[in-house]
This record gives structure tokens, sequence and C-alpha cells, in this order.
């Protein structure tokens, strides 16, 4: 590389030359055979930075070659991938689920995106190239099969989400007592909650309010997340003093050991049937329909609950 | 750190920057040297992306490249493939967010070469081609480096656009930028710490070159 920079400079030098025969402009002439030589340092520094990407770049093959497998759909067998767009409820919990899963199939590479369930369809409506889509609700999953996005057949409930109120360790609240009054508390000035315009949580949130007959006096102090994980870390985070998040997202081990939770009662709600589905444009429909499969038993049910999702029976 | 989300990041900075002076640079020249009415249109809509929300971009580009939409319908017969959610995709919109970072700094730095100098060359008979190659690009380096450098960190930190179009796809489209709002939504700081503070690293390193050799040419002269 080093002589690559020399080459370069006695390129210029000659390039200065061409210079020299400008001599009606004497007074410019010298200024540009010395400015000449300086760019094309620069231009020798910047094949240098090149140069060394490119070796960066060539470091990872076995990347780029794992991303090409993950969107060709001819991806050789033994290279399954499962991409799952995923309501961000499950942030926590479907990376236990995947890991299980993965016991059995350890030949299958699941791979998640998560956010709220409306950004997300809107996204795959779109033509956003996932395989298997994990509703937050019915709704956004329903709407996709009517589209014919979705296989109608593939159309299952995974679990019943909960809801509660998070404070962290250090909130004066006392949430066993308040219950859901916490969020009108004079003391508390924000609460996070997720969009209700695309997120299911966000809407059940609010519906949980106004059967409190809390909402008027609560709506002045709502924060929305873009979705419910980025709700659950304004509260975490201190920036909003409540949060009123989905269960599993307030039992999960990040947030479980730094605050307090109450569940809000199921009555409050409409209920949250969250509904998966596999897309019609799946690259690997059969290891999709395996890992729909797999949520659906026994003992993907006990890893759910543990981070507090009902089970569909209930 | 997450490695993938490091390739899509770096692949998709020097795929824009080197997109942007294939494109930039002639644009750059003719903005440099036209005396045409229409100059300050052109200007403008250059320099769109610095004002423009990039929601706005985001929104017109996911509707452009939605299968549902003629255009995005076109490429998708056509390719096969959809621009939205892909790495294609989040290319194109970044050559189209940067398009001010490279072509505004081309143009300055070119537009101060001495007149005579390109005079004089076209007056020798060298070619219009073999001058702005020979002549014009060596003399306003330091600023086409500025352009380069600029385009390639601002790609690295974008964000807005590369979230609406691409969707956060991990080894897809991903960038480290996105890959910090996750980690930081995973409630994962560690993470989001560690890949902010080399980003940080890189654009202080990479902004301080810059500087010091643009400031290299004033010194000379």
């Amino acid at each position: 590389m080093v002589r690559r920079i020399h080459r370069l400079k006695v390129r210029a030098a000659r390039a200065s030359d061409v210079g020299c025969v400008q001599r009606a402009t004497a007074p410019t002439l010298s200024q540009s055979a010395g400015v000449l030589r300086t760019p094309y340092g620069g231009l020798g520094a910047l094949f240098v930075v090149c140069c060394l990407l490119l070796a960066g770049c060539g470091k990872e093959p076995s990347t780029s070659a794992g991303d090409a497998a993950e969107t060709t759909p001819s991806a050789p067998p033994g290279n399954a991938t499962v991409r799952i767009a995923a309501a961000a409820d499950l942030r926590f919990a479907l990376e236990e689920v995947a890991a299980e899963f993965n016991k059995t199939k350890p030949d299958v590479k699941v791979t998640a995106t998560y956010g709220s369930s409306g950004n997300l369809s809107t996204q795959i409506a779109n033509g956003a190239p996932f395989d298997v889509f994990l509703s937050a609700d019915r709704s956004y999953a329903h709407r996709l099969v009517e589209q014919g996005i979705a296989a109608a057949d593939s159309e299952f409930v995974y679990a019943i989400g909960q809801l509660a109120l998070w404070v962290p360790s250090t909130s004066t609240l006392d949430l066993d007592k308040l219950g859901i009054k916490a969020v009108v508390d004079p003391s508390v000035r924000k609460v996070a909650i997720a969009n209700p315009g695309h997120a299911p949580y966000g809407r059940a949130a609010e519906a949980a309010f106004r059967s409190f007959g809390v909402y008027d006096l609560v709506r002045e102090r709502l924060v929305l997340g873009e979705n419910v994980a980025q709700a659950a870390q304004f509260a975490e985070s201190g920036a909003a003093d409540v949060g009123v998040i989905p269960l599993p997202l307030a039992m999960a081990p990040a947030m479980q050991h730094k605050g307090r939770h109450w569940v809000v009662p199921c009555e409050a709600f409409p209920r949250l049937d969250q509904t998966g589905v596999v897309l019609r444009s799946a690259a690997d429909p059969d290891a999709a329909k395996r890992f729909c499969q797999f949520l659906s038993s026994q003992r993907c049910r006990e890893i759910l609950a543990r981070f507090g999702f009902l089970s569909p029976e209930e | 750190m997450d490695w993938q989300a490091v390739w899509v990041t770096l692949k998709l900075a020097a795929l824009t920057t080197l997109v942007l002076a294939v494109l930039g640079l002639p644009l750059a020249w003719w903005l440099a040297n036209t005396r045409w009415r229409g100059r300050a249109l052109v200007e403008a809509v250059v320099a769109l992306p610095l004002v423009l929300p990039p929601t706005v971009l985001g929104f017109y580009l996911l509707m452009a490249a939605s299968p549902r939409f003629a255009p995005g319908h076109a490429v998708e017969q056509l390719t096969g493939a959809t621009l939205a959610f892909s790495f294609e995709g989040i290319l194109l919109a970044s050559v189209i967010c940067n398009v001010p970072f490279a072509v505004r700094p081309f143009a300055a730095a070119l537009e101060a070469v001495d007149r005579h100098l390109i005079e004089a060359s076209w007056c020798l008979g060298v070619s219009k081609l073999r001058t702005f190659w020979r002549v014009a690009l060596p003399l306003a380096w330091p600023g086409v480096l500025t352009g380069l450098v600029l385009t390639f960190m601002h790609t690295v930190g974008e964000f807005g656009v590369v979230l609406m179009v691409g969707g956060n796809i991990p080894g897809v489209t991903r960038t480290l930028a996105l890959a910090i709002y996750d980690d930081v939504q995973a409630l994962d700081y560690s993470s989001a710490n560690r890949t902010a503070l080399v980003l940080l690293a890189l654009a202080t390193i990479s902004l301080a070159v810059t500087y010091t050799i643009a400031q290299r040419r004033p010194a000379r002269t």
C-alpha cells in the first residue's frame, strides 16, 4: 500500500508538469504545483481507507453468506430460517421460546423483528419479508388473512395477553392499595403506554382507564411509546413514573427486579387474543408451520405462562 | 457488538458513497459551471433532504416501493423482488437522503477552482472531461473528500428513513443505528452503550481527519 501511495505521488509530480506548460498564468502556477501534490496525497489516503474497508469486508464472508441464505427462498436444507414479525410484548418470551424450539430443531434458524402489531402488519402488507406474524390481538392478524397475505388456515391463538401497571422500585406509589388509580396520583407526572393508534396493548390500556373512570384525568399525562417495549423502557428508565404495559414485559427478568407491578383485571379491557399467522409468501412454509405448531405445544405454553401469558383455553 | 449490523452498515455506507461519487460529481460540476436560470431550482431540490423530515421521504419511498402501487409493482414484475424492506430499498433511500451531503461540498469545492486554470487547460486543447479529471478534481480534492466522508458517516448515522423503509430486519436492513434503538427497547443498555461509543469514536475521528485535510489547503497557498 505504501508503494501505491508512492506511485500516486510520482503521478502527481508528473501531473504538475502539465501545469508547467501554463506559463501564462504564472502567479497561480506555483500554487497549482504545490496544491496538486497534496490532493493526490489525499487520494492515496482514501485509497488506503478503501482498501482497509474492503479488506475488513472480506473478513466476514460467513455473515454475508448467511444473509444470502436468509433472503433466498431456495435455501439448502438444513439451513431453514423462520423470520418472525412479533408483537413487542413477546420481546423477552420469544427468545426463550426460540431457544427451546432449537433444542428439538437445531437446523432451523429463528430471527425476530419486534414492533407494534399495527406497524408490523402494515409493513407485511407492503411486502416486508417475513414468514410468520405474531400479533398482540386478533384483528391485525385477521386483516392479513382477509387481504390474502396470510394463509387462512394458519390462523391460531397462541396466548391471551394480560396488562399490568409497572413502577420502579424507587417509586412511593402503593400499587396494591391504589390499583389503577395510581396513574392519577398527584405525584405522577407521566404515564407511559404504547401508541393506541397501532398497538393493541395501548388500546387495552386506554380501555382500562375508561372502565375505571380515570381516562379524562390521565389523558394529559400519557406519553406514547412507539410500541409496548418502548413504553416499558420509558418507565424502566424513570422517564415516565408509571408504565401500563403487557404483563410479560413487567415479568421479564430485565424489568421484574427493578420494580413492582400490579395486574389489571381482565374484565377492564377487551380480551387480547394474541393471534399468529403464516404468511403466504413464506420462504419455507414447512419450517414456519413447524414453529407455529411448537407455539401451541404444552412445552411452549409453560414458557409463555411463566412470562405471564394466559393459555387460550383459560 | 452486532456484527451483522456492522456488516450491513458498512456495506450500505460504502455503496451509498460510491453511488453518490459517480452521480454527484457530474451534477456538482454542472452546477458549478452552469448559467442556466433554473439552476436555483436544481440546487433547491439537491438541498431538500436537509430540511425535509425523514418521514416524508420514508413515506413516499414506501408507497413507491410497495408492490401494491404502480412503481413498486413494476419493479416486482421486472426483478421478482420488492424494494420496500430490502437492502436495495434502504440503499435507494440513503442515496436520496445523502444527495446534499455529497453534492453541496463537491459543488462548493469545484466552484472555488480558479477559472483561469480550467480555461487555460481548454485553450491548450485538453478535452473537457480530461480537464475535469486532471485539473478541476485534483484542485477541488479536499472539498470532494469532505463530501465523501460526510456521505459515508451520515449514512452510518441515518435512522428515520432506514427504519421506515427498511423495517429493522436483522442481517438485511438492521444498521448499527437501528441496533442501538433495538437494544434500548430490549433494555440491553450495555450493548447499546458499546455500539454508541464505537459510532461516537468513528464519527469524531473521521470528522477530525476530514477537517485536517481540508485545512491543509489554505496553509499551503
